[in-house]
């Protein structure tokens, strides 16, 4: 909403400078965004043109001899518009100027022009800054006065209000004097609207009825005959012009004045087009249409309100009106309509037709129907004045739903004690809601009631007249306390904090966490996962963009994304996981959002160093951030070998705890790591689903082992084993011994010496008992029991 | 005892003693202890010519022999540690190490910028009595807007432009979508627990926004709730005072002004005085744009409709809520002018936190 200041002062009297009255009005919640002057203009004042004649030595030029109210001038000037008589904005030489050949803003010289000395400029609306017109001069009204200041003449300043959707009051003039005077102590003056009714009764030319009245509370309308369609005169236009509402004819004008003056949307209909002079104010029938003001045809369906009459609908109650009532050129008798429409409804209309107006911008915020007849004779008043005609006696006034206007709100000063924590005087608390146009009544020593004015819609509860308060007192007087009442017990939320944690050890272990958006395209989705597995992921029917359309079910798309931009930046080493939602589509509920972790590890395995640490990150890099995350934790995780399409055959296994299955680890396939542009020789991913970890994470059976007296025996050993037997089983089996404390695997090998199809695995294997120190012989015992496991379990020996 | 012997004992401790300062390594040490002290030195054959003297000479001459011997071994003793000293020390300095040569590179991880400044934000709360609560990032029609005093048709809804998910129900309606806010949280808290509430819900938020240099569609929020008997906007000032000095320092100012949520009332944003020019809004200052203040966060006392809808008496609770973007607060607090760097997930970007 603009806010001309210069028509703000005609309903109050208001001197603050604007940088200030725009600092008090954004603390009382309507804010400011930004306070344009207009003007500016050193230099220039109102001049008028004396003579002109034509310049010898260019066709396009004139000669003009301008006053200034104390000196004459002869000035070169190329507007076709100039003319003997014209009151113009003249600028002297030295004014401070928008150059049109430049671009910018310049001193004015004298110049010469073709031989012809000009000493000034007379201007156009793009060197003042009040438009983009530069092909005519700007011609002031005949009375404006010869020689003052422009600045002084029409110079403004307005106010760009940035509304927040409760402050309908503010998108006009007359709701924002009311907050203006509130906040400066200044009383408001509504203009005086009287005007002659020479006509007929109203009710005589014009047939009325709401057929529907959920959706159209009050109808009220004027009839006036034989009015002169013209221009508005330039004060109105230059007023509407600074709203930033264009100007059109004086009925059309009056209309957007009113709406912009008191806040109520009208409409003016070529009352002679009006067929049977009957207005229904109804829902569009099937098979309707419309072709509308903005010259489209609108097909209309039954959720639509029309205004119709007899036969067709002539406008779209509270949106835009029919072109085959509008006013024209020839328009003699108007009917003006002022109404109050159901905003919901209004709303509903302008999204589906996506047409939204002046009038819905207002009518969807729910206009008061008390304010339907004061807009309509403000209107009627001014149509007359500008345009002429004769007003029919008093107006049609359809107004069904009257019953239910807004009630009085009853204030307590216990109320704002108990939502603001400050003692506030219910006399204090009725001079700020009378300043802002309440009507109050005491109702005892500390009570009041308020009848809230016609122009604010957004008060109904005791609550809203509490902020009413304090907004205008400001919230600096409300004491500054701590919460004083006990802390709720509360039981935290075990993801939250099994969360916090593996983030922390992720980072721990070297991985820089990551946070991608949560959704994915289903061709990225389908590169990892199998078809069969997935059920259709949930889909947004607005995305973002056609790769952004489908919520997650795994993490695996966006890492690998985020893995190949950053790619494109260095060699590594990357080391990078997520913790997020994945999300799993269930019948008729919200979807199952499970938090998982992800990493992704490829690149060299160390940053480049002058001490050298060899290789690139694979596998068993992710496996040991898994192992040490799930270790820390408490989970001892198990592993086997799977088969995933993500992952390269025989490079994959699933994590287990508990027989549950946490997730997978692995190396891409290298059809992956093609299809996400990947360019690592081998690129290394692991996924844990939290909550299924959260199952495995014992936290309260973890329990202290006290620490062992006696001493550590090792045994080193070197076992042949068929290949295809996993070294996890050999551990296991050495560790089912009482006295086993750790097994730590040292070598792995096969080749020379080895026979085909075996492997040689070589382990430090820690003894020691709880109670005694062990004796060679103990320990001999011990392992000649593990030699023959082994070799009866998994075909294992010593290597001899 | 004869005058030539005690000379000759003194001179020779002299030279001795001269010769000694002389060397500087254990091989001519060694020289020098054969020369002197050895079998054959020079003090054994003075000592071995006092058998010419009486034995009254011999004793006097022994005595004062030994007490040369014993000066000698004592200095050279000490000229021995010495040297190793000096040796010591120069083979330091041979294997002197380039203390200024890069250590050995060692993979740090770090959380996520916005990871960390909600943890930030999350335990100056905490410290306050609130607990983390979570809530599911797809939501119902219901908890993002209608128990939040935005029914359907509202204009206010405007305020939130919305991602929908492609789900229709049984009456052909279209209720789910990606919360445009943290604040059904509210409403759900509320529906499981009996007041007294004190949470703060971090959360991932969506909405159906162009990104720029200060939007995303995709972003964070962190939202509080208080509800209790007696709380009052005074206490909702002093929590949030306190969370503003918590995290923008002791000297922090703050300042309330008027603004609208359907879910509070009266509802209020809050600003702090700005801590890049002190609040002084001088000429130039980027952080505050020379208004000498920036906005940190809306809130307001829970409207008494939220309270009536989740079952609470409204005469006898009363309560505050708040919202917050922790990606606003991490690009004040770091200087960080674009919103899209924190999503984008450059490393050049991640590794500055
Ligand atoms: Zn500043």
């Amino acid at each position: 909403m603009r806010v001309p200041l210069s028509w703000l002062r005609e309903y109050v009297d208001m001197s603050l400078p604007p940088d200030e009255l725009a600092h008090r009005l954004t603390m009382a919640g309507v804010e400011v965004g930004d306070v344009i002057e207009i003007g500016s203009w050193d230099g220039c004042v109102v001049g008028q043109v004396l003579s002109v004649r034509p310049h010898l030595q260019a066709d396009r030029l004139s000669l003009c001899q301008v006053a200034t109210g104390v000196d004459q001038l002869e000035v070169v000037c190329g507007a076709p518009n100039v003319a003997p008589g014209q009151k113009i904005c003249f600028a002297r030489v030295g004014a401070v100027l928008y150059n049109t050949h430049t671009g910018r803003h310049e001193e004015l010289k004298a110049a010469r022009i073709r031989g012809v000395v000009s000493e000034g400029m007379i201007c156009s609306e793009l060197e003042l800054g009040l438009g983009e017109g530069h092909e005519g001069i700007v011609v002031l009204p005949e009375d404006a006065p010869l020689g003052v200041p422009l600045d002084d003449y029409m110079g403004d300043t307005i106010l760009e209000l940035e509304l927040t959707p409760n402050r309908l009051d503010c998108l006009s003039i007359l709701g924002t004097a009311h907050e203006v005077a509130a906040l400066t102590g200044k009383a408001v003056a509504h203009p005086e609207v009287a005007y002659p009714e020479g006509g007929p009764a109203v009710g005589d030319g014009v047939s009325i009825s709401i057929a529907d009245p959920d959706l159209c509370r009050r109808y009220t309308a004027t009839v006036i005959r034989g009015i002169s369609i013209g221009p508005s005169p330039a004060w109105m236009q230059e007023r509407l012009t600074r709203a930033g509402v264009r100007p059109i004819n004086n009925v059309v004008d009056v209309t957007n004045y009113v709406m912009l003056e008191f806040n109520q949307p009208l409409h003016a209909f070529d009352y002679q087009r009006v067929k049977e002079r009957t207005v229904i104010v109804r829902r569009a029938r099937p098979g309707e249409s419309l072709t509308t003001l903005d010259g489209v045809e609108r097909r209309l369906t039954s959720n639509i309100l029309v205004i119709a009459d007899a036969n067709d609908p002539i406008g779209l109650g509270g949106v835009i009106g029919g072109a085959n009532s509008e006013i024209g050129p020839d328009t003699t008798d108007v009917l003006l309509e002022s109404a109050t429409f159901d905003g919901p409804n209004n709303r509903e209309t302008a999204q589906s037709l996506r047409l939204r107006t002046e009038a819905t911008l207002r009518f969807e915020k729910g206009l008061r129907p008390e304010l339907a007849p004061i807009a309509l004779r403000r209107a009627t008043q001014l149509i007359q004045q500008l345009a002429g005609g004769i007003v029919d006696q008093g107006i049609v006034d359809v107004f069904p739903g009257q019953e239910d206007s807004i009630k009085p709100v009853l204030l307590s000063a216990g109320k704002l004690k108990r939502v603001l924590g400050m003692d506030l005087e219910i006399g204090e608390a009725q001079r700020v809601l009378e300043s802002l146009g309440f009507d109050c009544q005491l109702t005892g020593e500390s009570s009041l009631l308020a009848t809230v004015p016609y122009w604010r819609n957004d008060i109904s509860i005791e609550e809203d007249l509490v902020e009413e308060v304090v907004r205008i007192v400001g919230y600096d007087s409300v004491p500054t306390t701590m919460l004083s009442t006990p802390i709720p017990y509360h039981q935290a939320r075990p993801m939250t904090r099994l969360v916090a944690q593996v983030k922390d050890l992720l980072a721990s272990a070297g991985m820089q966490e990551v946070i991608n958006y949560p959704v994915i395209s289903l061709e990225d989705l389908q590169r990892v996962v199998r078809d069969d597995e997935v059920t259709l992921p949930l889909r947004l029917s607005n995305p973002m963009n056609a790769e952004q359309a489908y919520l997650r079910p795994t993490l695996r798309a966006s890492l690998l994304s985020t893995l190949a931009v950053n790619q494109g930046h260095g060699e590594g080493p990357f080391r990078l996981f997520e913790v997020g939602r994945v999300f799993n589509p269930r019948n008729g509920e919200l979807p199952e959002e499970r938090e998982t972790a992800a990493g992704v590890l490829a690149g060299r395995r160390a940053e480049t160093s002058w001490l050298t640490a060899d290789g690139l990150l694979d596998f068993y890099d992710a496996k040991g951030v898994v192992d040490s995350v799930l270790g820390r934790l408490g989970v001892s995780a198990t592993y086997e070998p799977a088969e995933d399409p993500s992952f390269a055959p025989g490079r994959c296994a699933r994590v287990l705890a508990d027989g549950t299955t946490l997730g997978v680890l692995g190396e891409l396939h290298p059809g992956v790591i093609s299809a996400f542009d990947l360019n690592a020789p081998q690129v290394s991913l692991w996924e844990l689903d939290i909550d299924a970890l959260s199952g495995a994470v014992h936290d309260t059976t973890r329990e202290f082992q006290s620490l062992s007296r006696y001493p550590v025996a090792t045994r080193d050993l070197a076992l042949l084993a068929p290949s295809d037997v996993p070294e996890a089983r050999i551990e296991q089996i050495m560790s089912q011994s009482r006295i086993v404390t750790s097994v730590e695997l040292f070598d792995v090998y096969t080749g020379e010496n080895v026979p085909e199809g075996s492997k040689s695995l070589a382990f430090h294997v820690n003894f020691q008992s709880r109670d005694q120190t062990l004796t060679a012989e103990l320990v001999n015992r011990a392992l000649d029991g593990i030699l023959r496991n082994l070799e009866r379990q998994v075909g294992a020996s010593l290597r001899s | 005892m004869p005058e030539s012997i005690t000379q000759s004992i003194e001179t020779l401790v002299h030279n001795a003693l001269a010769e000694l300062g002389e060397a500087h390594d254990s091989q001519t040490l060694d020289q020098w202890r054969v020369a002197y002290l050895g079998r054959r030195g020079r003090l054994t054959t003075i000592l071995r010519g006092l058998s010419q003297l009486d034995l009254e000479e011999r004793r006097a001459a022994g005595a004062l022999g030994n007490k040369a011997k014993r000066s000698l071994e004592e200095h050279l003793d000490r000229r021995e540690s010495e040297i190793r000293q000096v040796q010591l020390d120069r083979s330091a300095e041979l294997d002197r190490l380039d203390v200024t040569l890069p250590g050995r590179p060692l993979s740090m991880g770090r959380l996520h910028p916005t990871t960390q400044v909600i943890r930030e934000i999350t335990s100056a709360f905490t410290a306050m009595g609130f607990s983390i609560v979570e809530g599911p990032e797809v939501e119902w029609d219901k908890y993002n807007f209608e128990m939040l005093n935005i029914p359907q048709g509202h204009p206010a809804r405007d305020m939130w432009n919305t991602v929908w998910v492609d789900y229709q129900n049984e009456s052909g309606e279209r209720p789910m979508l990606l919360r445009t806010h943290t604040s059904p949280m509210q409403a759900r808290v509320m529906e499981a627990t009996k007041p007294p509430v004190r949470v703060i819900v971090p959360g991932k938020c969506y909405r159906y926004e162009a990104t720029d240099a200060t939007h995303e569609w995709h972003f964070y929020q962190v939202e509080g709730l208080a509800v209790d008997e007696g709380i009052t906007f005074a206490d909702l000032k002093g929590t949030l005072y306190e969370f503003a000095r918590r995290l923008f320092g002791e000297e922090r100012r703050v300042r309330f002004r008027c603004d609208y949520f359907p879910f509070v009332e009266p509802g209020v944003d809050m600003s702090i005085d700005c801590f890049a020019c002190d609040g002084e809004g001088t000429s130039g200052c980027r952080i505050c744009r020379d208004s000498g203040w920036i906005e940190i966060m809306g809130a307001g006392m829970v409207h008494p409709r939220v309270l009536a809808g989740v079952g609470y008496d409204t005469e006898k609770y009363t309560g505050f809520a708040f919202g917050l973007g922790p990606e606003r607060i991490a690009m004040l607090k770091y200087g960080i002018d674009d919103i899209r760097l924190f999503y984008s997930n450059d490393l050049r970007f991640l590794r500055q936190f």
